[in-house]
């Protein structure tokens, strides 16, 4: 395609992306470096139907007239990205100097919100996206093999996992994992221990929650795999028969390196969206257990009842930059694949 | 038969006659009314009853239980999405903060005919909102199941953790205790009434920095655990809706739970032995301590700052008819401990009767108490499932509060 023809195939997309991605990530981006105003409060009297008290409230008027000078807030540049509640630098030092062991200094940065926050994260990412390829990749040979007559049904019935809103089907998972639902009641059977929940223990929190997300994310892999399985030339495969090959030889050096593209494309979109790990833990009713960067930026937005929008920013912000990090090593090899195709 | 029949069309037609004429009396002409309250059964009588004299005003409501989470974002707007906030003494805060609810002293004066002044909220010699119930966490027992067993009524925290391990011990009940103990607010509201019940401050007095990591603070956390102990394991996923379902599954035999749920635990829906036996008491106190580890409540209604003044008008003519309504109150007696002149208590008020007579704090009304309810609602957790000590937990709750009131400007 000719640059010029390509440059107003794309300018479309690309000024919607500016407008709904490029300028909203910037104006979080500023957001995050600013913080609240001096809360300006005064002793007032309060009286409420159980009798009267002496309490302190913001004093509104210099309160209002602060912020009309200022809308933004105080500048605090990186402060709320170094805070306790984000990468607490000051506080891992600390930990650093007094804890004794590695083992007790790990323990100690692993209990700081962000990095709890960040270890369920990467966990989620690391177990959901290589069995998400593996159990997509394998459905679709699978389903590839199947005669035509029941493959419709046979599709169809296999990517209900992702038709099915994701809220939806973590409370329906949630209620048959639950001590007294199907899941739940039938395991505590099988282990026999009347006293096993899914719900309670960290880790099989985790392991439900993963298994949840490998279930919800397949279909998108399958979908994609048993569209590019379609393309496979049909010559080599018929020669590599003959040849002798067995089944395994063929998937893996015919079919495996045609489709490798896909499986990368596949690979990057599921890191993306396995990072942002989120409804799952409101589902599962999981905050207790497992905590997500996008459910630290939820807690931060709504579950206070004073919204932190300085936090959220700049959890918003470390995340954006979690994903770049994570998706360098495909993106530097899709570049120079591309450096050397051309 | 036919005399039963008799009364009910009777009452209907007392009911039609009544209503009319109370309708007649609101007269509003114009406006546009658009509440936003929690969502449940007394909340929706109120807003109904409201609804009644909406006259050619235009009447909208959104009910729901995430109200906390839209409140301010739509109260900022301008004009703001709702013309009135169904508040509470906690989520008025931050409506207080920013700014976004108007002072009510000239409407009260004009169309507030009938709203005891003890209903009003005033701070800083202005009315800001304007009650009309009282909710509180109290203790809910199986009659039945205490009586087997020969035990009485737990009336402290000590008494309830020796009753549940009694139940336990005899076989009927694994988990015989329950509290909405789901992490995140209700897990933090329940450190904050027992906190309050051991005599504890959050903060240190006439500042905002945290005091809450003390010996009054790990004997919470203590009591909360062992009550935790005593619960479904799954506990810090239950909220006040999944364990009023224990309850119905006759799972549990003591709960502490809100006052305004008693309607619909002991309404004709479920099984019946087990409502026949539900019993309601005050809230238990904690560590021989006076005052009831439990918090008091006013559910009142406030106006929207950013709305024209028509429809505020509007809206509080309405509001104020329902909050000065006999006759809702008369109809609805089961339903809340209403704040309205001609309320009876009956059966289902006891838990907050008893928790105002034994004279409970109400829920501290501070600007920044919301970031250490949130703060206390994550850091706690851990030290439930054992994986941190209590002193620690508390360390943590200071350290995210500290984090936050930062950022907000608190300190």
């Amino acid at each position: 395609m000719p640059n010029k023809t390509f440059f107003w195939f794309f300018l479309p997309t690309g000024l919607a992306m500016i407008l709904f991605i490029g300028l909203p990530i910037i104006s979080t981006g500023i957001q995050s470096f600013y913080a609240q105003h001096d809360q300006v409060v005064k002793e007032v009297k309060k009286c409420d139907p159980f009798g009267c008290t002496v309490s302190i409230v913001v004093d509104q008027e210099k309160t209002s007239k602060i912020r009309e000078e200022k809308p933004l807030g105080k500048f605090n540049g990186f402060g709320t990205y170094v805070d306790r509640n984000h990468l607490a630098i000051e506080e891992i030092g600390k930990f650093w100097n007094e804890t004794n062991s590695f083992e007790e200094f790990v323990d100690q940065v692993t209990n700081l919100p962000f990095y709890k926050a960040l270890i369920f994260t990467l966990t989620y990412c690391l177990f959901v996206t290589p069995n998400v390829l593996l159990l997509g990749f394998i459905i679709a040979l699978s389903l590839n093999a199947v005669t035509r007559r029941i493959r419709g049904p046979l599709i169809f019935g296999t990517i209900l996992p992702m038709i099915v809103t994701p809220l939806v089907g973590s409370l329906v998972l949630f209620w048959m994992i639950d001590a007294e639902g199907i899941i739940g009641a039938n395991l505590q059977m099988l282990m026999d221990d009347p006293y096993l929940s899914l719900k309670s223990s960290k880790t099989l929190t985790w392991i439900t929650i993963i298994i949840y997300g490998i279930w919800h994310h397949s279909p998108f892999a399958f979908v994609v795999f048993y569209a590019a399985l379609q393309t496979v030339p049909q010559e080599p495969v018929e020669a590599a028969i003959i040849d002798g090959a067995s089944r395994w030889q063929r998937v893996r050096h015919i079919v495996l390196p045609h489709i490798y593209p896909v499986v990368t494309f596949v690979a990057l979109i599921s890191l993306m969206d396995n990072f942002r790990v989120f409804e799952p833990i409101i589902g599962f009713s999981a905050e207790g257990s497992a905590q997500s960067l996008s459910w630290l930026i939820y807690d931060n937005l709504v579950n206070e009842e004073v919204i932190l929008f300085g936090s959220a920013a700049a959890t918003s912000m470390m995340t954006i930059v979690g994903i770049a990090i994570l998706l360098a090593p495909v993106l530097i090899r899709t570049w120079k694949e591309f450096r050397t195709a051309r | 038969m036919r005399e039963t029949n008799m009364k009910k069309i009777l009452i209907s037609l007392l009911f039609l006659l009544f209503g009319t004429s109370v309708y007649a009396d609101c007269n509003i002409k114009s406006g546009s009314i658009n509440i936003l309250a929690n969502d449940f059964p007394a909340l929706r009588t109120f807003v109904e009853t409201a609804k009644g004299c909406k006259g050619s005003a235009d009447f909208k409501v959104t009910h729901s239980s995430e109200h906390n989470k839209i409140a301010v974002p739509a109260l900022t707007a301008n004009p703001s999405e709702f013309s009135a906030r169904i508040a509470a003494n906690s989520s008025i805060v931050p409506l207080m903060n920013q700014d976004l609810i108007r002072p009510l002293d000239d409407l009260v004066k004009k169309y507030g005919k009938g709203i005891q002044d003890s209903q009003l909220i005033t701070i800083d010699g202005k009315i800001m909102a304007v009650a009309f119930m009282a909710n509180t966490q109290h203790l809910y027992y199986r009659e039945d199941v205490l009586k087997e067993l020969g035990i009485a009524v737990p009336k402290t925290y000590e008494e309830v953790v020796a009753a549940s391990e009694k139940i336990r011990a005899s076989g009927k009940m694994q988990y015989p205790y329950a509290a909405a103990y789901k992490a995140g607010w209700n897990l933090a509201e329940e450190f904050v009434n027992m906190y309050i019940g051991h005599g504890g401050e959050f903060f240190k007095a006439g500042t905002a920095q945290p005091s809450i990591n003390n010996t009054k603070g790990v004997a919470t956390l203590n009591m909360l655990k062992k009550l935790a102990g005593l619960s479904n394991p799954d506990y810090l996923t239950h909220d006040s809706e999944a364990i009023k379902v224990e309850w119905e599954s006759g799972n549990v035999a003591l709960m502490t739970l809100w006052a305004s749920r008693s309607g619909t635990l002991l309404d004709d829906d479920g099984d019946a032995k087990i409502t026949a036996a539900t019993k309601l008491t005050g809230p238990a106190t904690v560590a021989g301590g006076n005052i009831p580890a439990a918090t008091l409540w006013w559910d009142g209604f406030t106006l929207a700052k950013n709305r024209s003044d028509a429809d505020a008008e509007a809206t509080f003519r309405a509001l104020a008819h329902a909050a000065a309504n006999k006759k809702m109150v008369a109809d609805a007696a089961d339903q809340a401990v209403w704040l309205i002149e001609g309320f009876k208590p009956g059966p289902k008020s006891i838990g907050v009767i008893e928790a105002v007579k034994m004279k409970a704090k109400p829920y501290p009304m501070l600007p920044q108490m919301g970031l250490m309810h949130g703060a206390l609602g994550s850091e706690i957790v851990e030290f439930l499932q054992g994986k941190e000590s209590a002193e620690q937990a508390l360390k943590d709750v200071e350290a995210a509060y500290m984090s936050k009131a930062k950022e907000q400007g608190f300190l």
